[in-house]
């Protein structure tokens, strides 16, 4: 019996993710502290979604941000970052 | 085909026949032999394969891993502080499943800084998730390496697999071995079909992240494969006879062992030693007996248990040393007794560090200390130098 013609097991388990799964394995509980936007301060120079390790801020209009708590992890490059001081980190239980 | 030539070129040579689709390795002796006759038989088209040079072991196995990853069939070859650097990647392609096979040309660790051969190198990878098999002669190497490559790739296996060798006493030397064609081999090994690859048409990750809900099971179906493999290293001694002719497998052994009050455990090349030492101790009328543990991982606990069932004494001899824990495989056979009904003493015989020769006398030394009760021996100590000045 040639190695092609034998039935073949299933790749052993937990080893070959498909595209996406990041989408279902969601790390934003691993945070402590959550970024507050405040809208009368922000400039729109979108510093902090482009400097967001995790991607996960988003712009909603032009002077208006928030981040997905699903897979933000409360690292605060964004509020360091922002030159318009208008993120603040604060203690949120998620 | 039979033919006189150094272990190094034989084991090159058989590597070659498996035609891997990528060679990665970085120098270092007295692995160096190998790896030099690999890249000229590429260099010269006798064997078609991507030899890819890199800057240091740790390349050299992530290389590996990245080629069989993408459904290459890969070797690479090393020893000591090479295999030391390599073990980080080394447990990222077990765990990955991906089957391939390296050389461990067996050496002392630094420091002191020793060229010479011992296993300590290999037997520390022990808990990497790589088969370890141990070839007594060049003819054996050669074999393993043809077999290694056909038991990792089993679809029950999904291993690579350390073939090791010791150091200049079988790289180094010069014998006959019978060399297959490639026909043979090609017909014995056929091309390598992963399971699962990389593929830009077909995108996966392998070997991503795995939570507390999920890693604790996917290690265990790990190791429960790697027991399991044990079966197919057999099967595939057998298939190898059917094909070639030979015995050159198997986990285990025996040499004289079935009447033996005394039986000596070891791996690798002192194997002959010993079986001349045997022969010479029974001349006295010592009934004396060889077991060759030629599968280290995974470890034949039922097959030891059996083989030295009979016996009055087991002597593990150890080319490497557990410091403050003493002998590592005579701690695994003594579990692995561990609640027999019947079962031997077990001493643990620390011998050959460093490519220290073990001489008639050193196991003179160990068999006479061990029949008067010693468990735990360092034998062939030259005392002169460790009186106090």
């Amino acid at each position: 019996m040639t190695a092609a013609s034998k039935p073949r097991r299933k790749p052993p388990l937990g080893l070959v993710a498909r595209p996406g799964s990041s989408l279902r394995n969601k790390t934003g509980s691993w945070g402590i502290l959550t970024p507050v936007f405040d809208c009368e301060k922000c400039t729109g120079c979108n510093t902090c979604a482009s400097i967001c390790p995790e991607g996960c801020i988003l712009r909603i209009e032009k002077k208006r941000y928030e981040a997905d708590l699903d897979f933000c992890k409360g690292c605060g490059l964004c509020a360091a970052a922002c030159p318009a001081s208008a993120i603040t980190m604060v203690e949120e239980h998620r | 085909m039979r033919k006189m030539i150094e272990g190094s070129r034989a084991v090159a040579e058989a590597v070659g026949l498996c035609r891997p689709g990528v060679i990665s390795a970085y120098p270092i002796t007295p692995q160096t032999h190998i790896v030099e006759e690999l890249s000229q038989l590429v260099a010269d088209g006798d064997v078609d394969s991507e030899y890819v040079r890199v800057e240091s072991e740790h390349s050299a196995a992530s290389v590996c891993l990245g080629a069989v990853a993408a459904g290459s069939r890969s070797y690479s070859a090393t020893t000591s502080q090479g295999m030391l650097l390599m073990e980080e990647v080394l447990y990222n392609i077990a765990g990955m499943r991906l089957p391939m096979v390296i050389t461990g040309v067996n050496r002392a660790v630094s420091a002191p800084l020793s060229i010479w051969n011992d296993q300590q190198d290999t037997l520390a990878m022990r808990d990497t998730g790589w088969l370890q098999l141990y070839g007594e002669d060049n003819q054996e190497c050669l074999d393993m390496h043809i077999q290694a490559y056909k038991i990792a790739e089993d679809d029950r296996v999904l291993l690579p697999v350390l073939v090791c060798m010791d150091g200049f006493i079988l790289t180094h030397t010069y014998e006959s071995v019978d060399m297959p064609t490639q026909e043979e081999v090609d017909a014995f090994l056929p091309p390598y079909n992963p399971l699962f690859k990389l593929d830009p048409d077909d995108p996966v990750t392998l070997g991503a992240y795995a939570g507390p809900e999920l890693y604790h099971e996917v290690r265990y179906v790990m190791h429960r494969d790697m027991l399991a493999a044990k079966e197919v290293v057999k099967e595939v001694a057998r298939e190898f006879r059917e094909a070639f002719g030979r015995w050159s497998g198997d986990v285990i052994e025996a040499y004289r062992c079935d009447d033996a009050d005394t039986i000596v455990l070891a791996m690798g090349s002192v194997i002959g030693t010993l079986k001349e030492w045997a022969d010479s101790a029974r001349g006295r009328g010592e009934k004396v007996g060889v077991l060759k543990l030629r599968c280290y991982r995974p470890f034949p606990q039922d097959e030891l248990r059996e083989a030295v069932a009979k016996a009055k004494q087991v002597i593990v001899l150890e080319k490497a040393v557990s410091m403050g824990g003493y002998g590592i495989v005579a701690a695994e056979l003594r579990a692995a007794l561990h609640h027999q009904p019947k079962s031997p003493a077990v001493t643990c015989a620390v011998a050959g560090l460093g490519g220290r020769d073990i001489s008639f006398d050193t196991l003179d030394e160990i068999h006479r200390r061990a029949r008067d009760g010693e468990t735990d021996i360092f034998g062939g100590l030259r005392a002169e130098l460790l009186e106090e000045k």
